[in-house]
C-alpha cells in the first residue's frame, strides 16, 4: 500500500530539483531539460490524484479528468521542446554561443 | 514494507537520482541520457498507479521524441558537448535557495492535508473492468462536445503552429536576410 502523499512528495522533489536547474543552469538547452523535469513533475501529481481520487468519485464514471490533462501536458510539452530548440539553434546561428546570460540583443 | 513499495521506492530513487545528475553534470550529453532515464522511471510511476496507456505515452513521447530533440541540439551546438565553462550562472545560491524553500512549502502542504489520511493510504479498489476501459472512456472524451472536444482541437493547432514555427525560425535564409 502505497500512500498518496509518497507520490506527492516525489512529485515536489522532482518539481524543485527542475525548478533549481532552471534558475542555476547557464546553458539554455539545460534550462530547457529543467522545465521537461518539473512538466513530468507536475504529471505525476496529475495522474496520482486521478488514481487516489476514485475515492472520493465513484468508480461508475470513469474518471478520465486527470488522464485528459496529463495528455494536454504531454502535447504541450513537445511543441514546447520543438518551438524551444529551434530558438536556441536560431540564436545560435547568430551569436555563436547558447549561454542565457550572453543573450542580451533586446538589452540596447 | 511490501514489495509495492520496495518498487516504488527504486522507481523514486531512479527517478530523483538521475533528475539531480541533469541539473548538476557538467556534460550536457551526459545530462541527456540522465534525463532519458528520469523519464523512465517517471513512466514506472504511471505503471505503478495503472496509468499503462500513459506510461507507454511517455516512453514514446519523452524518451523517443524529445530528448531525440535535446540530444539533437546539443550536437548541433558547438562548445556544449565539452564543459570547458562554468555550468552554473552567479544566482545558483538563490536558485537553490528558491528551490528548497519552494520543497518546503510543498512538503508544508502535503503534510498539512495527505500525510496520514486514511482515506488515501493505499490506492482505492476499483474493479478491472473500470481501469481497462480508462483509455476507450478518455478517447470517447477526446471526441465528445460535453468534455474535451474543444481543447483537443486547439491542441492539435497547437502542436501544428509549433511545427510551422520551428521551421521557421530555425531555417537559416530567413535571418540571412535580416543580417545583411
Amino acid at each position: 500500500m502505497i500512500p498518496l502523499s509518497w507520490y506527492l512528495l516525489v512529485a515536489a522533489l522532482l518539481f524543485s530539483i527542475g525548478l533549481y536547474g532552471v534558475m542555476a543552469r547557464r546553458n539554455a538547452v539545460a534550462i530547457l531539460m529543467s522545465v521537461e523535469l518539473m512538466l513530468n513533475a507536475v504529471n505525476i501529481n496529475l495522474i496520482a490524484f486521478w488514481r487516489y481520487g476514485s475515492v472520493l468519485s465513484p468508480a461508475t464514471d470513469t474518471p478520465t479528468t486527470g488522464w485528459a490533462w496529463a495528455i494536454f501536458v504531454l502535447t504541450v510539452a513537445a511543441a514546447e521542446a520543438a518551438v524551444g530548440l529551434a530558438l536556441i539553434i536560431s540564436v545560435y546561428r547568430r551569436r555563436d554561443s547558447v549561454i542565457a546570460e550572453e543573450l542580451d540583443l533586446l538589452k540596447n | 514494507m511490501t514489495l509495492e513499495q520496495v518498487i516504488f521506492i527504486l522507481v523514486s530513487f531512479l527517478t530523483l537520482g538521475t533528475g539531480i545528475v541533469v541539473v548538476t553534470n557538467r556534460n550536457l550529453f551526459h545530462a541527456a541520457l540522465a534525463m532519458m532515464a528520469s523519464f523512465l522511471g517517471v513512466a514506472g510511476l504511471y505503471i505503478l498507479l495503472d496509468a499503462g496507456f500513459l506510461a507507454a505515452a511517455q516512453l514514446l513521447v519523452y524518451i523517443g521524441a524529445i530528448s531525440i530533440l535535446i540530444i539533437f541540439a546539443i550536437m548541433l551546438t558547438r562548445r556544449m558537448m565539452q564543459a570547458r565553462e562554468a555550468s552554473f550562472n552567479s544566482q545558483s545560491g538563490l536558485g537553490l535557495f528558491t528551490a528548497v524553500a519552494t520543497f518546503a512549502l510543498l512538503a508544508a502542504v502535503i503534510g498539512q492535508f495527505w500525510w496520514g489520511v486514511d482515506a488515501f493510504n493505499g490506492r482505492p479498489d476499483v474493479p478491472d473492468t473500470v481501469l481497462q476501459n480508462t483509455v476507450s472512456s478518455l478517447g470517447k472524451a477526446f471526441v465528445s462536445p460535453e468534455a474535451y472536444v474543444v481543447p483537443f482541437i486547439v491542441a492539435s493547432v497547437l502542436l501544428l503552429a509549433a511545427l510551422i514555427g520551428a521551421i521557421y525560425v530555425a531555417w537559416p535564409t530567413v535571418h540571412a536576410e535580416d543580417e545583411a
